[in-house]
């Protein structure tokens, strides 16, 4: 069991005094994520929807990056992965990160060269 | 019988099993590789999603037109309020939940105590609005026409509401549902009838001329296409079959049936994940009163239950990403 916290986030720039402290410091920067997701959710702004990078709209990266800094200090602080040795972060983390990219690669390019055949071929629903 | 009692001695002995290199606890390494093997569970589910979205990109219904309800609040345009409020409930429960875990680490036990009772609370919070959520969905709002190939066709103003069926429909008249206290032959009625028929909706549509259909093809801004009052009338008469109110596995009146699918499964098996960290959450909290884990010298069990909690949050933070936010 880690007993001692290590209390600086942001590689460092941040030093919180107590664990407790650092807790409700996440919190806040937890909620200030989640709010400016939800204002991009409901103003949509317009030149954020109609630019793409890589076919995806830049909302929906700006989306999924906020999502990823989000579960990096879920995982890091509420679930202490700063304090635990770097080979179980490695072990939990890579394994994850690897087959998921893998498998959202495969399955997403699959389901777009599906919607292409709907779309130019002339097979229409039993497909 | 001493002789029974044998001395390893492997201590410090790399390569005899003596050392622990990840230096966590037996419970505690065993939680995390349960997370990750469920986080491959939920990203399977999640990637399923994507991948028939991105197979009907150009037909997947809108999430914030979907999610619009807020409790109380009848007839006010919310989208997406609600779930933020569920999300801030979530994220709550795991400070929370850090805060008992922290606590344990103190051994004080009246604090733990607290905070464990304040997760279980928010936990419950959570499965109730997802259950408000999913009641609302169910029930629909607007109703909409179903076509002969299975697809959507809403109504909506000149000025650009929603118009429900009941603004359409001059009367109705569907038959009356077959119920067993009549008899129990022919008892075919194996679902809900629908308030109007179809013939109802046609009829009421030719004397509404500023009422429009808005098919559930996306335009490239993603707005829905309108069809002309002309294309609409023609489109109703030849391609409309049936009438969906609300969403169930087969039919969907937001759009294609799959995005009710897909979120009847995905939210409800994190609803069962939250359901059960809320179980557990109990157990724990009643051991903690009983003080067995003072007793045993240390609070890792909370610890532990803790990793699951943190993960039904996080597992909620891509939930929410993917399906409101994308």
């Amino acid at each position: 069991m880690a007993k001692e916290h290590k209390l600086a986030i942001f590689r460092g720039r941040l030093e919180f005094k107590s664990n407790i402290q650092k807790i409700w410091g996440i919190f806040a920067f937890l909620s200030l994520v989640t709010i400016v997701e939800v204002f991009l959710g409901i103003v949509k702004p317009e030149f954020l929807v109609v630019n793409t990078f890589l076919s995806l709209k830049i909302l929906n990266w700006i989306f999924i990056l906020l999502t990823i800094v989000k579960a990096y200090y879920i995982t890091w602080d509420f679930m202490h992965m700063r304090d635990e040795t770097k080979t179980l972060r490695r072990v939990v983390v890579w394994t994850g990160i690897f087959l998921i990219c893998y498998l959202v690669f495969i399955v997403l390019i699959e389901g777009n060269y599906i919607f292409d055949v709907y779309k130019t071929g002339h097979i229409k629903f039993d497909f | 019988m001493e002789a029974t009692v044998v001395k390893t001695d492997i201590e410090g002995k790399t390569w005899e099993g003596g050392n622990k290199p990840l230096t966590v606890s037996y419970g505690k390494m065993m939680m995390w590789f349960f997370i990750v093997s469920d986080a491959l569970t939920f990203s399977g589910f999640l990637a399923a999603y994507g991948f028939s979205r991105f197979k009907f990109v150009d037909s997947w219904p809108i999430a914030d037109e979907v999610f619009t309800h807020f409790p109380f609040l009848h007839g006010v345009d919310a989208p997406m309020y609600y779930v933020a409020f569920m999300t801030f409930i979530l994220i709550f429960s795991s400070v929370t939940m850090v805060l008992a875990v922290d606590a344990g680490h103190h051994m004080k036990k009246n604090k733990v105590i607290i905070y464990l009772f304040l997760t279980i609370i928010g936990g419950a919070i959570f499965v109730g609005s997802q259950a408000w959520e999913w009641s609302t969905f169910i029930r629909g709002e607007y109703g909409a026409v179903e076509t002969k190939g299975g697809k959507i066709l809403q109504f909506i103003d000149t000025d650009g509401h929603r118009v429900a069926l009941k603004d359409i429909a001059h009367s109705s008249s569907q038959r009356d549902a077959h119920e067993s206290s009549t008899g129990l032959w022919y008892t075919t009625d194996d679902k809900r009838l629908t308030t109007y028929t179809i013939d109802d909706i046609k009829e009421g549509f030719a004397h509404k001329p500023n009422v429009l259909i808005r098919t559930q093809y996306l335009d490239e801004k993603g707005k829905p296409i309108i069809l002309s009052r002309e294309a609409s009338l023609e489109k109703l008469n030849k391609d409309g079959v049936g009438i969906v109110e609300g969403a169930n596995l087969k039919h969907n009146e937001y759009g294609t049936p799959l995005f009710a699918d897909f979120f009847f499964f995905i939210t409800g098996f994190h609803g069962f994940h939250v359901f059960s960290g809320v179980l557990i959450n109990i157990i724990v909290f009643f051991n903690v009163i009983i003080g067995t884990y003072e007793r045993r010298g240390h609070y890792e069990m909370v610890e532990k239950v803790g990793l699951y909690w943190h993960f039904v949050d996080l597992v909620w933070v891509f939930v929410f990403t993917v399906f409101y936010l994308v």
